[in-house]
């Protein structure tokens, strides 16, 4: 069962020749013929062949899953939506080109929320994906379909693409690691937008050590996306197995209404980092109930612009296509932006993303990292998100104040509940451009925990 | 204060956004942007007074390219067109917008 290795393991056997490509390929391949069908993960199975050139890349034509939001050269991109049911990109998208040239082979593109509007999955127009660890549970979202096909070993690793929570969230919930990339670090172009000021593509993996690899080759600057920095990109994988000692970790949003359920066994997991030398301290920041406030009005209103794009006239299908979610938030945007409301919604909610900025960066004086639950609770049953207009928003609270901050940030398994199997996740946040920061300390905790379901088969 | 959505009023959005919507799915509509705008309401609380607003995180301003064509990367008139519903010699086919 090859396809159960880690992205590291599978280099390290494929470079001792302790395994061939072929062999892991069929593993996969019939992971997925056994498994597809019922957890709806790959929407497009990618039936094109490993290249010689992939194969001498570094990541020497290993399978990677993508999720179907990344536009594909002749390989169909929904994003979940039957809005682009026919669509064949004519180009790559920069994150895609790069992970091409990398040696990454697409396997498949992975289920989302339509357009990446939600946390569950279940608004996709192709059907819900169902979590791998407990198929009565969803595997949260938008990634739900990179999250659940590392989960399932589909893949060897994922790419996501994270506005607040779409990453982590996932990750979370599937009970594997999900690194958000600071904004401008990896590039958007041609990737289908959502909110623009706060989309940020990035890997969804087995080991945050292989998070830390997918990061070396999809991040750095691109002409084609004027948002992307300049900073220099660094090796990653530098920041593995390292000591934390004399580290300093604030935790947030342990007191909050709502986290009763995890509260206990969340501070009980925070105490490692104290085992392993690093002072932990519990601390106030402001609170997240707001972010939500600041973060609906800002993609809301970022999404009625972004999907005026689709016409049908150029691809795709016409706009009686969109589904009620996307309707809903396509609508409700172009309320907040019009004539009258853009002061009182809008303008009001930058104005609170500067004061979110300002309260990081005065923690930050004091803290290395930040960490809290990835998510309130475990993974939700099946159907949960219909009840409520404002369900992903909710879920998704203390995730939102690094979202529109801009921030990096990683999900790693903390703990799994033998019941049920489903897993909690822990997220780490650092300042801009210190992936280092969360990979070192994300590392550390998950090499000296449990949690991790491929370190402690 | 709570926010009250008129069906009316999500008609005349849904129009705005060029998005056709029956009456059933406009109830419902109301009733969800009256759910968020209550959730987000609390945001009038914090005192914003004197706060610069942040259109984006990044800090980098005027990112300028030279306007040269890029050939390498151009679509051919067959790639620009191949998701086209309908093209007719070479155009795209939009629909008619002024009245014969």
């Amino acid at each position: 069962m090859l396809n159960t290795l880690t992205l590291k393991q599978a280099l390290d056997k494929l470079e001792k020749k302790e395994i061939t490509l072929g062999d892991l390929n069929s593993d996969v391949k019939s992971a997925i013929e056994k498994l597809n069908k019922d957890l709806n993960v790959y929407l497009t199975i990618n039936e094109k062949k490993i290249t010689q050139a992939e194969m001498s890349a570094p990541l020497a034509g290993l399978p990677i899953a993508v999720k179907d939001n990344y536009c594909t050269k002749d390989l169909k991109t929904t994003a979940s939506s039957t809005v682009l049911d026919n669509f064949i990109p004519q180009y790559d998208s920069t994150v895609i080109a790069k992970l091409k040239k990398a040696g990454g082979h697409i396997v498949g593109k992975t289920n989302l929320d339509a357009w990446a509007h939600g946390s569950s999955t279940e608004t996709s127009q192709y059907g819900r994906t169902l979590n791998p660890r407990n198929t009565d549970y969803l595997p949260g979202g938008s990634s739900g379909g990179s999250a659940a096909a590392v989960a399932a070993d589909l893949c060897l690793a994922s790419l996501g693409t994270e506005t607040a929570g779409s990453i982590r969230q996932p990750s979370s919930w599937c009970g594997v690691v999900g690194l958000k990339p600071t904004y401008g670090r990896c590039s958007r172009y041609g990737v289908v937008a959502m909110a623009s000021s706060t989309d940020s593509p990035g890997p969804i993996a087995k080991t945050v050590e292989d998070s830390a690899i997918l990061l070396n080759y999809i991040a750095g600057h691109d002409k084609y996306d004027g948002t992307t920095s300049t900073q220099k990109v660094e090796d990653y994988t530098k920041y593995l197995d390292q000591n934390i000692t004399g580290m300093k970790i604030g935790v947030l949003y342990t007191d909050i209404e709502g986290l009763e359920e995890i509260k206990e066994i969340f501070i009980d997991q925070v105490k490692v980092f104290e085992k392993l030398g690093a002072t932990v301290e519990f601390i106030k920041a402001m609170d997240p109930h707001h972010a939500i406030g600041v973060y609906t009005i800002i993609q809301r209103g970022e999404v009625s612009s972004n999907l005026g794009r689709f016409d049908g006239i150029r691809y795709g299908n016409d706009r009686s296509f969109f589904g009620h979610e996307a309707k809903n938030r396509i609508m409700l945007g172009t309320y907040t932006l019009s004539k009258g409301y853009a002061h009182q919604y809008y303008n009001t909610a930058q104005k609170v993303r500067t004061l979110f900025i300002e309260d990081y960066k005065k923690l930050f004086k004091d803290y290395d990292v930040l960490v809290s639950p990835t998510s309130p609770g475990y993974a939700k049953k099946i159907g949960i998100s219909e009840s409520s207009a404002m369900f992903g928003e909710l879920e998704d609270m203390l995730l939102e104040p690094s979202s529109i901050a801009g921030l990096p940030g990683i999900s790693v398994p903390c703990y799994r509940d033998p019941k049920t199997n489903l897993y909690l996740g822990m997220n780490l946040v650092a300042p801009m451009f210190r992936e280092d920061l969360v990979i070192k300390v994300g590392d550390a905790f998950e090499k000296n925990t449990k949690w991790n379901s491929w370190r402690n088969k | 204060m709570s926010n009250k959505i008129t069906t009316q009023q999500v008609q005349h959005i849904a129009q705005l956004a060029n998005i056709p919507v029956d009456d059933s799915e406009a109830k419902k509509l109301a009733t969800g942007f009256e759910e968020t705008l209550d959730t987000i309401k609390d945001l009038r609380a914090v005192d914003t007074e004197g706060i610069e607003p942040t259109h984006q995180v990044t800090g980098m301003e005027n990112v300028l390219r030279e306007d040269i064509v890029d050939d390498s990367r151009t679509f051919t008139q067959a790639e620009a067109l191949a998701n086209a519903k309908e093209t007719y010699q070479g155009f795209f086919v939009v629909p008619r917008i002024i009245k014969k």
